[in-house]
């Protein structure tokens, strides 16, 4: 208990601490009050970005939002075929950096892009291809939690509005609508968040416009100005932290509408409507396709657009600039370790909170700091722990530089959604387990090793598959802390980028794509295995 | 076996001024209770009255704030579950899920290096001991609720603990199930002769179940006692009102052993009441006795007015009002034999008697909030 609870003070609260304190010192480390947040917003070119920041965020979530609830809707609510289909095409996006999606832009509508002419004289290089890659790799995140909210809707409101022969259209708009607005609410909080302190996106296709997460990555690599990178983080962090609480409260209520009696709802088949249906997601996962197509195409051609032959040359990653294979292997290693590592930290501070039956302030205050770290966005969470882990005199210090920092990093920026996972799981479970092993003279690990494990098995799977393709695509988060030792391959994305090596990124995205991809299916097979050959009683 | 013969000289569990805290709030408050070896004590009171708390306290699941339990005359107060003696069945019946109903009986035995084949025919022993004895091979989801709780049963007893707990065992099964299950618990448990110790918010099964039980309410033992004690001579007014049903009716103490109600002037022991105390009356709906032509001199006969009556198969439930006071009723439970011998029908009047020996007073006055 105490080990798991010190572990995430000081992966998330000391280091957040350091940043915070670091943001009113200046250069030589002198406390200086406010005086960097008065820079800050006397610099009107910084404030600038908070603005733009504000204005793609919000206007790639109302695109997000919209396309995800009809995707959702045609998914949950209509007999449109091959839903199969389109509920995998529209988690692809999950399979990639959000860097990919900037580089298929490029190829589409930049300088030399292909479609170009479709913006009129605009550039993709700016907002528009902010908000258009943003969308891309938000897409199914959103679209998760709209389905979540669309399923768990009664189907006997339905049938209790037609039997008063509500019409179509009311009936939507006083049923179907306010049944899902928490959810809808929830989505687009997670959206806002995502794209606001998305570095990504606006780092590959952004050109001069310049929003908060760039600038933090300007202002700590390009100019070394730690404490303004500080100030840019405490700043970026409001809005999350912000976003973060509505979204918490919002989810308490969406809870509370679920009864235990719901009866769930079976569409009926309505040609006119599942053709529509149809037609959208159609539209939708072939814009989808299109993005990881064209990476791919790309990835896969000579020199765009002079020589468009097929070679495998740009997989050839160690005459790269930008990183090698070694890159790639050390993603593979780093989210492996994050996986395993992650899994098990997680699931015992889950089983802590949930089990435990004393120290009721100390098992609520470890769930207040696991939820926590949803909140803080990946750059600012890898900033602070240069600030936290670089300082010699911090005993843990050693780690810095290393493969191990890198996964502490990731397991706590993806701790949040994990730890709720393992603690649904567990909820599931009768709380009297451990009593009855008790009273039976078992020790406690014996029944967590017979009983609590097998059960929370798939659950435990789940966890190291998120954490897994999270490590995979992260940028923000590790892109501040890893060393030359340990490059990972979705920094060599973006750095194979930054020198012009874009097809080379190209590539590379590509290959963590399939990576993920496989490990998809892996995991497809191993539960399948699992729930066959351990699980039996869960069947029938 | 008479009462005496089996209070054995030392109880087998002991609880000595057992109190448990949450924070501010009292749940248990200086509980202490004697059970003897091979008793069925049954835990009986309204929901939050702390039945719970107390059988956790006593496997050492939740231990108390201050008290002592004693075991087998060991005290056990600070020791942890494991290092207790008792087997505990709960409401949900807790059975592992992935586990087959073989394994889950044999839980318990593997703890102990007992050799393979020992255990395989203690548990083919304690499935046939629960009436299922084929079932072994299957997972409890398998199961219909009845059964799962019997595997839960044959899971506790696995072990032969001196102790057995059970939390409202019956309680998640349909009507039909828990008769038919009472009557099997009741019978295994006088078979192993283990000492038992039931929570229970029903008070049927409580008095067809239990030796004797604990009647609880608001963290405090209200009465313990057999269960025709219990419904016979309730001690306390809440006691009274909470087992079955009763008549309660505000009344004086006008001297000994004379209560005035009303105009009414009642014959009933008042034991310890003084002149003028306010009192309530309490009398069963069973114990009042419908009168064929008697005189009201003679004593505790009134003359009552048949208000409305309910048929309930064997027996009618009238509503009578005490003529003097109209608006004071009571019930009472007539034998459907007697009410087509009399010829009784709403709206008559007739004499009823209350034996004076069935009538319970109570000091003060009671607030029932139904
Ligand atoms: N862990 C706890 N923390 C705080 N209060 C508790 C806790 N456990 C029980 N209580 C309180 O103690 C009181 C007694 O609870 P207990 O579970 O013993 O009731 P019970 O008699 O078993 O009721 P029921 O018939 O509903 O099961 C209740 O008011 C309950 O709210
Ligand atoms: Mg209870």
């Amino acid at each position: 208990m105490l080990a798991i609870g010190a572990f995430l003070v000081v992966c998330v609260l000391l280091p957040l601490y350091s940043m915070l304190s670091k943001s009113f010192e200046n250069a030589d480390g002198d406390f200086i009050g406010l005086a960097n947040y008065a820079d800050y917003f006397s610099t009107p070119a910084l404030f600038l970005s908070a603005i733009n920041s504000l204005y793609v965020s919000v206007t790639a979530s109302v695109i997000v939002l919209v396309t995800a609830f009809v995707y959702g809707y045609a998914l949950t609510r209509s007999c449109m075929p091959f839903k199969w289909f389109f509920k995998l095409v529209a988690l692809v996006p999950l399979l990639t950096p959000s860097l990919l999606s900037g580089i298929s832009l490029v190829y589409w509508f930049g300088k030399q892009g292909v479609a170009k002419e479709l913006l009129f004289g605009e550039l993709i290089y700016g907002p528009i291809g902010i908000i258009i890659g943003s969308a891309y790799w938000v897409f199914p995140h959103a679209l998760m939690i709209v389905i979540t909210a669309l399923t768990i809707t009664d189907a006997r409101l339905y049938e209790a509005a037609t039997a008063l022969r509500t019409g179509t259209l009311r009936t939507f708009f006083t049923i179907t609508l306010p049944g899902c607005k928490y959810g809808l609410i929830s989505a687009g909080f997670v959206t806002f968040t995502l794209i606001f302190t998305d570095f990504g996106v606006p780092k590959v296709i952004g050109g001069n416009y310049n929003v908060l997460a760039t600038d933090i990555y300007k202002q700590v690599i390009g100019q070394q100005n730690f404490e303004m990178g500080a100030v840019v983080s405490m700043i970026l962090l409001l809005p999350a932290v912000l976003a973060f609480t509505v979204d918490r409260v919002v989810q308490k209520k969406q809870v509370a509408l679920l009864s235990a009696q719901a009866v769930p709802y079976r569409p009926k088949p309505k040609r006119k409507r599942d053709l529509c249906m149809l037609v959208f997601c159609s539209i939708v996962a072939a814009l989808i396709l299109l993005m990881i197509g064209m990476a791919q195409y790309a990835a896969l051609i000579t020199f765009w657009p002079y020589n468009l032959e097929f070679t495998l040359a740009n997989y050839d990653f160690d005459l790269a600039n930008g990183g090698g294979w070694d890159s790639y292997f050390n993603s593979i290693r780093m989210a492996l370790y994050t996986a395993a590592f992650g899994t098990v930290i997680i699931f015992f501070g889950a089983y802590l909170v949930e089990k435990g039956r004393r120290f009721i302030a100390g098992r609520s205050i470890f769930h207040a700091i696991a939820m926590l770290p949803l909140a803080v966005p990946g750059m600012v969470l890898g900033l602070s722990y240069i600030f936290f882990f670089n300082n010699p005199s911090n005993p843990f210090n050693f780690i810095y530089g290393t493969m191990a920092i890198l996964v502490v990093a990731t397991i706590t920026h993806f701790y949040t959604v994990s730890h709720l996972t393992a603690v649904t799981a567990l909820k599931q479970m009768d709380a009297e387990f451990e009593s009855v092993g008790a009273s039976l003279k078992a020790p406690f690990y014996r029944t967590f090793a017979r009983v609590t494990v097998p059960v929370c098995m798939p659950a435990a799977l789940d966890i190291s598959m998120y954490l897994f393709l999270n490590a995979m695509t992260t940028v923000s988060a590790v892109v501040f802390i890893y060393s030359s030792d340990t490059t990972l391959a979705s920094v060599a994305v973006l750095n194979m980028d930054d020198q012009g090596e874009i097809a080379f990124a190209a590539a590379m995205a590509m290959m963590i794509a399939y990576t993920c991809a496989g490990a998809r299916i892996l995991h497809a097979l191993l539960t399948r295995s699992i729930m066959r050959t351990t699980q039996a009683w869960r069947t029938s | 076996m008479t009462a005496d013969a089996k209070h054995a000289p030392t109880p087998y569990l002991r609880l000595f001024d057992v109190t448990k805290r949450f924070g501010d709030f009292i749940a248990l408050k200086d509980i202490s209770l004697e059970i003897y070896e091979g008793e069925f004590v049954c835990f009986l009171g309204p929901s939050g009255c702390g039945k719970t708390t107390l059988l956790r306290a006593i496997a050492g699941l939740d231990i108390q704030t201050s008290g002592t339990v004693e075991q087998n005359g060991q005290d056990v107060s600070a020791l942890p579950p494991y290092e207790r003696d008792f087997g505990i069945v709960f409401q949900s019946y807790a059975l592992f899920p992935n586990l087959t109903v073989a394994k889950n009986v044999a839980y318990g035995l593997e703890n102990r290096k007992i050799a393979k084949r020992d255990v395989r025919q203690r548990v083919a022993e304690l499935l046939q001991l629960v009436g299922l004895p084929d079932q072994g091979d299957k997972y409890p989801r398998q199961l219909s609720g009845g059964q799962q709780q019997r595997i839960a049963l044959a899971r506790a007893i696995a072990t032969s603990p001196g102790l057995l707990l059970l939390d409202e065992p019956l309680s998640a099964l349909d009507a039909k199930v828990r008769v038919h299950l009472r009557h099997e618990v009741k019978q295994l448990q006088r078979r192993l002769g283990i000492t038992t110790v039931m929570v229970t918010h029903d008070q049927e099964e409580a008095l067809t179940m239990a030796d004797r039980i604990v009647v609880m309410n608001q963290g405090v033992i209200e009465q313990i006692g057999t269960p025709e004690d219990i419904y016979r001579k309730p001690s306390t007014s809440f006691v009274a009102d909470f087992i079955g049903t009763m008549n309660f009716v505000a009344g004086t103490a006008v001297g000994p052993d004379r209560v005035r109600c009303g105009d009414n002037v009642l014959a009933c022991e008042t034991s310890d009441m003084r002149e003028g105390d306010v009192v309530t009356v309490a009398v069963r709906p069973e114990d009042i006795v419908l009168r064929e032509g008697v005189s009201e001199s003679e004593e505790n006969v009134f003359s009552v007015r048949i208000d409305a009556m309910e048929f309930l198969g064997s027996y009618v439930r009238a509503d009578l009002a005490l003529e003097a006071r109209g608006d004071q009723i009571l019930r009472a439970d007539l034998s459907i034999n007697l009410v087509r011998r009399m010829q009784i029908a709403e709206g008559d009047e007739r004499f009823v008697n209350i034996p004076k020996e069935r009538i319970r007073v109570y000091q003060g006055t009671v607030n029932r909030d139904v």
